[in-house]
């Protein structure tokens, strides 16, 4: 089955109006909910009941998460979505801004709800322009329709939700560098602990979730946790939507069961473009380490598969890679992004990104030196674990699985000046 | 408690703590950067990761709290592993220019690098280049060697209050700097050379003149401001090359004032007075200090009737001097010697308290819950003290103002902005809103005041706070309703269960008191059986015989003209003064060259009541000689008895014995006069002493005097008085006081109350001019 969740809607035409979000029951689980005064500790339970974790990446339980509130704290609390999307590869959220807009919102005062938040924000990535204009417009139609604002459907319960588009740095898709960007200074994680949960937004406790978790929620709370978890399987529950990409005839976001093998998710994308081998899967955004192509055909794709293969699912952004691709120039590409894109408060991360952009530049070039390859994989090393987000892994993880699975073509770019691919 | 291990030893530590603290309490190093122990913990620097047995990770040690069993390993592979990758990450493009760097042998790079680094790089790629910025007199920077720690840009937020230092663009192009060619003008800002790790932010006027190795550190005390904050003096052969603060948590923890920091440039200006000089047929000649002496004894002596003496002394002068300066002045009969040189009401004398202090210690200002200053701008006037103050408001106390001048504060506050005349009924409206009457003079405004919103709101923040005090500044010292300022903030304290207290002007404005240089008070702050006459009246009813000690005619009294007039009159000026100036000149008739500041030993007593003594640092320059020596001397030129000291300290300890038992005690009696003198037709001058004006050496500290707190005099006056006065901006208008005039550039400035003029005293341009605080005239030149 696919589109069962976030995408349900995608069928209809313009499913972006609020008319035709309702017309297949949108918000109609708030309505109840409201109506019936749910009690949140109900919400939260069926929520880990249904398995759903983190699609931003870190697949964190979300019901977790949300339990971690003390919902009864006196004070201003709040609910963030995470919209970011800067992970190389990931387009799915921009999907859900586009085509289902209110699911996400009225996951989001669900979660409101069930936390006591009275105010929310969703941080869209800044190059989201057409994306933030449709979520802009459905804000503007729930609000008219009386979901958001105060004494929502006659309930007592307040709340307003915010659009915040970001200024187009890829570490502000980290929770506690999103969280300090809405608060209006400079995109930089916070040191952890605290966490969010109890020191979030405006230093008060916080649950910030990515939006396809969100955008999830009415469905696991209409459905019921336990048909949420069905829909996957063990450890990874529910469906997810996978932004697939690369040499393919047909790249696009797919909304598919967890546990669906990679090969079906391949067809699905029109297989590798112009018939050629497939050479290498990046699973789970670009700083998820590579995998082969012939392991990967063997791989479904959920957490704990992907993970024994020695990357991770991450954001479910695919990238495939055909026989052409030069894999120094690939992790070239790669590497230039995060020495960009690093915050540049740690050291490791600040120093070594540009570290490594810089040698594999080299090679790249023709410039590398026999040493450069074990440096490498050491510079790699001495940042992965040793900075305050995971950024610094995020840039370490594709050097060390590109080495390990691709170390005679860096080897023949030192040995011969030129590129293995290029050469063949 | 809980008990941790760290490289096998047991330590007892309290949860929640940091690792780092606890490592430092017992002596372990763990090398860091972004890690102080007064600033948030930042976590990025990564270089104190240690091993911590279970964690997955090296932790940074400076944000791992402890907790019960941990064990933890400095030391081992692991953690080395950690802190050499972190240091050759931090290498990789740090310049390695020590041999032209300022912070070379006293660099925690190159101590850290020592310790963690390789003796070669791996790096073969080109170095990052950050160019440098002009960011003010006080600072040189060198962007290239910055590593980023955030040190600087933390303490601008946390500590100075005001936001200067900051981080732009990301990863590798994250550069440190002010936000668009701005300068760093907190006067906390030198403490940033301090926190630097490595040689990006140093002191610009200490830049290539010296090597850490090459300098000797003595302790000294801070001679400016009333805190007393404690000093490392840095001296190569027998001159003071720089100066930074030393630890001292009950006073200045580990910051000092710009003004501490900088001053001592003014030691080395070109008007310092290094022999001893005598007019002769209005010629200066130089003598020797035979000849000064004997000449100064002998015109002394010849004046005959003590009464026809007056002594004048600088607050900023040592406890000694000051001791000796009254048992000089008493040896010859006179009871006229007075430290207030700014001070310009006297009703109060003989009823207000001889012992006044702060009421407080320094270090319990931030535990205040409420405060009310009454004219005092504390922030530029006691740096280190408002820093205390922040500390309370920052944590919610309510701190009010009642000022002539609209502050520029890092902090919220209310602020009640009036004339000086307006002050005394504020201050009034707030006793009557605690529902207090006060007596004579005090009961006449009180009366008269009409308790409106503002001064409820201060009345019940006073009264509703745990600990609450009310405090009068510099402004308020200067004012010319003085005795009634101090009386009605005396009564609203008793009323609201506040503490009263003075914030003291100078560095030994208490200190003269114990040591009984004013005309009623005798050493030991006991009441003279016979009185002298007070600063004012001693130039008001000009004196045969003037000794000046440290205070400089035109800059350092109340009234500048009639200072001049008293002088320029009188038979004999003796000015026992560090530096000349055509003023002094002009004045004085012998001129003897005393060591500064660092160059003589002492004692200050600080506005909290603690008694510091220093030791010389270095020979004072020239043919100086300290001032407790030539005192002494006098005294025995004069056939004095008693006076045979043979070091600072005897003098010290015959004063503290006469001071032994003597508490401080800010209990005002009352005073009888309601007269408003400030109340003025016209306009009102406000003469408030702006920071580096203070005194004779920090005038001088060119480096400060470049800042914008050590802006020109100017007549600042806002909008609206200056268009009744027919001004502009930048036009050129004579001021007129008491019939003296000086020409100034106007300056339009919207913190100065309706019916106020600011020409603020002790800079060139006002030595001419009348009263701190007096009605002036202004048309336009």
């Amino acid at each position: 089955m696919v589109n069962e969740v976030c995408l349900r809607t995608l069928d209809l035409d313009r499913p972006w109006l609020l008319e035709q979000y309702q017309s297949r029951g949108g918000y109609e689980m708030l309505t109840r909910i409201l109506k019936e005064k749910t009690p949140p500790e109900e919400i939260i339970e069926e929520v880990k009941k249904s398995g759903l974790r983190g699609r931003g990446g870190a697949g964190f339980p979300t019901g977790l998460k949300w339990s971690f509130i003390s919902r009864n704290a006196p004070g201003q609390k709040y609910v963030v979505c995470n919209s970011d999307e800067g992970e190389p590869g990931t387009f799915k959220d921009r999907d859900i801004l586009r085509y289902n807009p209110h699911q996400l919102v009225e996951g989001m005062i669900i979660a409101a709800y069930a936390i006591g938040a009275t105010q929310g924000y969703n941080y869209i990535r800044g190059e989201f322009w057409e994306p933030y204009e449709r979520f802009e417009a459905a804000l503007k139609e729930a609000r008219e329709a009386g979901f958001l604002g105060e004494n929502l459907l006659d309930s007592g319960f307040d709340f307003e939700l915010h659009a915040h588009l970001g200024g187009g740095a890829y570490v502000c898709g980290e929770e506690t560098a999103l969280l300090e960007s809405i608060e209006g200074k400079k995109g930089q994680p916070r040191f952890k602990p605290p966490f969010p949960a109890h020191f979030g937004l405006y230093g008060r406790p916080t649950i910030i979730n990515n939006t396809e978790s969100l955008a999830s929620i009415p469905m696991i709370l209409k459905e019921g946790g336990p048909w949420f978890a069905d829909i996957g399987v063990k450890n990874s529950g529910g469906s997810k939507l996978f932004s697939i990409s690369g040499n393919l005839n047909n790249p696009g976001v797919f909304e598919i069961p967890m546990g669906t093998p990679f090969s079906e998710l391949l067809e699905m994308a029109g297989g590798v473009k112009g018939g050629r081998k497939l050479k290498a899967v990046i699973p789970g955004g670009s700083s998820a380490p590579v995998i082969p192509g012939e392991q990967m055909m063997d791989l479904t794709m959920d957490y704990d598969a992907i993970a024994e293969a020695g990357s991770m699912l991450g954001s479910g952004a695919v990238i495939v890679l055909d026989d052409t691709n030069c894999m120094v120039k690939v992790l070239e590409r790669m590497s230039y992004f995060y020495h960009e894109e690093s915050c540049g408060q740690c050291t490791p991360c600040r120093e070594g990104t540009g570290w490594l952009y810089r040698v594999i530049s080299r090679i790249e070039n023709g410039q590398g030196r026999q040493e450069d390859l074990d440096l490498l994989n050491d510079v790699a090393a001495r940042i992965s674990g040793r900075t305050i987000c995971a950024l610094g892994d995020a840039a370490a993880g594709p050097v060390a699985g590109m080495l390990k699975h691709f170390r005679d073509e860096f080897q023949y770019h030192i040995d011969h000046k030129k590129c293995l691919v290029g050469a063949g | 408690m809980v008990t941790i291990e760290v490289n096998g030893r047991e330590l007892k530590a309290k949860a929640g703590d940091m690792l780092i603290e606890v490592t430092d309490e017992a002596g372990i190093d763990i090398p860091r950067f972004c890690y102080h122990k007064k600033l948030s913990i930042s976590a990025s620097c990564r270089q104190c990761l240690v091993e911590v047995k279970n964690a997955p990770k090296p932790l940074p040690a400076c944000a791992t709290p402890v907790m019960e069993g941990m064990k933890v390993f400095t030391r081992s592979p692991l953690a080395l592993a950690a802190q050499k990758g972190t240091m050759e990450f931090l290498l990789i493009n740090h310049p390695l220019d020590c041999p032209i760097c300022d912070q070379g042998g006293e660099c925690e790079l190159q101590d850290v690098a020592v310790a963690c680094g390789s003796d070669a790089s791996r790096f073969v790629e080109g170095k990052r280049v950050v160019p440098a910025k002009n960011i003010g007199p006080l600072i040189a920077t060198e962007m290239t060697r910055c590593i980023h720690c955030t040190r600087c840009v933390r303490f601008g937020e946390e500590i100075a209050g005001i936001r200067e230092m900051g981080a732009t663009g990301r990863g590798e192009h994250m550069v440190i700097g002010t936000y668009i060619e701005k300068s760093i003008d907190s006067e906390l800002s030198g403490n940033i050379i301090d926190l630097c790790p490595v040689g990006a932010l140093t002191s610009k006027p200490f830049r290539f003149s010296a090597r850490a190795w090459e300098l000797t550190q003595v302790e000294g005390v801070a001679p400016h401001d009333s805190v007393g904050s404690n000093l490392h003096l840095h001296l190569r052969s027998n001159k003071v090359m720089r100066v930074a603060p030393k630890d001292n948590e009950s006073i200045n923890e580990c910051w000092i004032s710009d003004r501490d920091r900088f001053s001592y440039q003014g030691l080395y200006s070109d008007d310092r007075l290094t022999v001893p000089k005598i007019k002769q047929s209005g010629e200066w000649q130089d003598v020797t200090w035979e000849v000064a002496l004997d000449m100064a004894a002998a015109g002394l002596q010849e004046i005959g009737e003590g009464e026809q003496i007056a002594t004048l002394v600088s607050p900023s002068s040592t406890l000694e001097e000051l001791y000796l300066a009254q048992k000089v002045t008493r040896g010859l009969g006179s009871n006229n010697i007075d430290y207030r040189l700014r001070q310009g009401d006297f009703r109060l004398d003989g009823a207000e308290p001889a012992f006044s202090w702060l009421g407080l210690k320094i270090s319990e200002i931030e535990n205040l819950n409420a405060a009310l200053l009454v004219g005092s701008n504390t922030r530029k006037e006691q740096p280190i003290l408002a820093h205390n103050l922040r500390k309370a408001a920052v944590s919610g106390a309510k701190v009010h103002f009642i000022n002539p001048l609209q502050l520029e504060l890092n902090y919220t506050a209310g602020q009640q902005l009036t004339t000086p005349a307006g002050m005394v009924q504020s201050l009034a409206a707030v006793a009557k809103a605690l529902g207090a009457t006060g007596e004579g003079a005090a009961a006449k405004v009180i009366d008269k005041a009409v308790a409106d919103d503002d001064a409820k709101a201060i009345a019940s923040a006073l009264k509703d706070a745990d600990k609450a005090a009310v405090m009068l500044g510099n402004i308020a010292a200067a004012h010319p309703d003085y005795s009634i300022l101090c009386v009605l903030a005396s009564v609203v304290a008793n009323a609201s269960g506040a503490t009263f207290g003075f914030l003291a002007e100078a560095a030994n404005s208490v200190g003269a008191r114990l040591a009984g240089a004013m005309p009623h008070l005798l050493p030991g702050a006991k009441v003279a059986a016979e009185k002298g006459l007070d600063v004012m009246k001693l130039q008001k009813l000009p004196r045969k015989g003037y000794l000046l000690l440290g205070a400089e005619p035109g800059y350092d009294f109340w009234d500048a003209g009639l200072t001049r007039n008293a002088l320029e009159s009188a038979d004999l000026v003796v000015a026992l003064n560090t530096h000349t100036s055509p003023a002094l000149e002009a004045a004085a008739d012998i001129m003897l060259p005393i060591a500064a500041f660092a160059e003589t030993s002492g004692t200050y007593v600080n506005t909290a009541g603690e008694w510091q003594s220093f030791r010389g640092a270095v020979k004072p320059l020239g043919e100086a000689r300290p001032a407790w020596k030539v005192l002494r001397v006098l005294g025995n030129l004069l056939d004095q008895e008693d006076c045979e000291y043979t070091s600072s300290e005897q003098v010290r300890d015959e004063l503290a014995s006469l001071c032994e038992g003597v508490m401080p005690d800010n209990s005002v009696g009352k005073t009888e006069s309601a007269d408003l003198q400030s109340a003025v037709d016209g306009l009102i001058r406000i003469g408030d002493v702006p920071p580096y004006a203070l005194d004779s050496l920090v005038r001088r500290a060119s480096a400060l005097q470049q800042t914008k707190d050590a802006a020109p005099a100017a007549i600042c006056i806002n909008a609206e008085e200056a268009k009744k006065a027919g001004l502009a901006d930048c036009d050129s208008a004579v001021v007129t006081q008491d019939g003296r005039e000086a020409t100034l550039p106007v300056s339009i400035d919207a913190n100065i109350p309706d019916g106020c003029v600011r020409i603020s005293a002790g800079l060139a341009g006002t030595e001419t001019l009348g009263a701190q605080f007096g009605e002036v005239t202004l048309e336009k030149a």
